[in-house]
């Protein structure tokens, strides 16, 4: 048993022409044992970026709460909202800090920079970034994810279509790993906004 | 593990039981301890695990919570506000000196008017739930629970599903859990429906 295996949950991030999605399981469990189906792991830092922390669920919410709260303060102090990248960077800088004693949590950085262009970035536990043009992966079903998304994705998929194709990736993936799914969560995000929609997934 | 804690939401309030054993190994300390302390006058935490643990993480939370009320013009923070708090202790303690205690929650909303039941665990894993379990109890009644919990439930239908619980526990988790201590939270505060042997807090 891993410390990141503890709460099972899977996360992906990918893009489309001049949108990003990003959609995560929704089981909260521990070890085999299932406690809550709605359990949230994608946050929504603003209406243009998007956090999604796979991982052990307390330093999930820990880390959530403790980047909100960087980001506020860099964003009363700047008077301007913060860019994807110097938020992925200032996650980057949190997790290291911990080097010898980290989250465990791999997250993922997933929004439009300011020309509408899609930003994706995956990190691990103490803050290695990778930055993506395609998709990014995390959690306990990467294998996985990582089959589907390689198979599914192409370039410059308009909004529904990649809401299709991300969907099909997730459920796919978290259906074949028996500690993620019981229910999954789809975020879209355009200029135009933010569309959510839960998914109709197996729960078991 | 071997503490039991079953909880379970309904409109209005909550209630919460959990047995009333106190024992190490192969002794039994005691078969009359409350693991369901007030925090305030109308929350209550469930709590599994060592005893010392138990009394000193709710006793922290609930005087912390006395203290806001005292420096805030008597305000009693939201059921919500209070299980972040909590959580929020557990998580900051986890790399230092943990609580052991896994909890279960219970309040009531004054501003919306309804119960509301959080499962948190000893690393400071915060969920809010319609009912839940701590200890071997889930691996029994959540199953159940998922058949019999119906939204909108009042207090009897809600009690109803605790005992199908607890009745279904005394028949197949090996360890002996004679007596329960059932409370409920509502509009009216904390109160204690029944209990198996008259409550010892320690």
């Amino acid at each position: 048993m891993s410390i990141f295996t503890y709460n099972g949950g899977a996360i992906i991030a990918m893009s489309g022409k001049n949108c990003i999605g990003i959609a995560s399981d929704t089981r909260l469990g521990i070890q085999f044992q299932t406690v809550a189906c709605d359990f949230q792991k994608v946050f929504k830092m603003s209406s243009k970026l998007f956090l999604g922390l796979a991982g052990l669920a307390t330093d999930v919410q820990t880390l959530e709460k403790l980047l909100q709260f960087r980001m506020n303060l860099y964003e009363l102090r700047e008077e301007r909202p913060m860019s994807p990248k110097a938020f992925a960077e200032l996650l980057s800088n949190v997790l290291y800090e911990k080097r010898f004693g980290s989250y465990f949590v791999e997250p993922i950085v997933a929004g439009l920079n300011d020309d509408g262009s899609p930003f994706l970035v995956n990190m691990d536990c103490i803050g290695a970034p990778c930055l993506a043009k395609d998709y990014v992966v995390a959690g306990t079903a990467t294998a996985n994810m990582h089959g589907m998304c390689e198979t599914l994705w192409k370039e410059g998929m308009e909004s529904e279509e990649l809401f299709e194709t991300l969907s099909q990736a997730l459920l796919a993936s978290v259906d074949r790993d028996a500690i993620s799914g019981w229910g999954a969560v789809v975020h879209i995000v355009t200029k135009d906004g933010v569309m959510t929609r839960e998914l109709k997934a197996r729960q078991d | 593990m071997g503490d039991s804690i079953i909880g379970v939401k309904f409109s209005g309030g909550v209630i919460i039981a959990a047995d009333q054993s106190n024992a190490r190994s192969i002794l039994v300390y005691q078969s009359n301890l409350d693991k369901i302390p007030s925090l305030t006058s109308h929350s209550m935490l469930g709590c599994s695990g060592p005893n010392a643990d138990i009394v000193n993480f709710s006793e922290f939370i609930a005087k912390n919570l006395e203290l806001y009320r005292l420096s805030n013009d008597d305000m009693i923070l939201s059921p919500h506000a209070q299980a972040n708090f909590a959580r929020g202790e557990l998580a900051k303690a986890l790399r230092k000196g943990p609580f052991q205690v896994n909890a279960l929650l219970g309040g009531y909303d004054v501003k919306s008017k309804e119960g509301e039941l959080y499962w948190m665990d000893y690393l400071g894993t915060l969920q809010k739930v319609n009912f839940g379990a701590q200890g071997y109890a889930g691996y029994f009644v959540l199953s159940t629970m998922d058949r019999e919990w119906k939204e909108g439930m009042n207090e009897a239908e809600a009690l109803e599903v605790v005992k199908h619980g607890i009745s279904n526990l005394g028949t197949r988790l090996l360890l002996n859990q004679p007596n329960w201590l059932i409370k409920v939270v509502d509009e009216k505060g904390v109160r204690t429906i029944e209990f198996g042997a008259d409550p010892a807090d320690c």
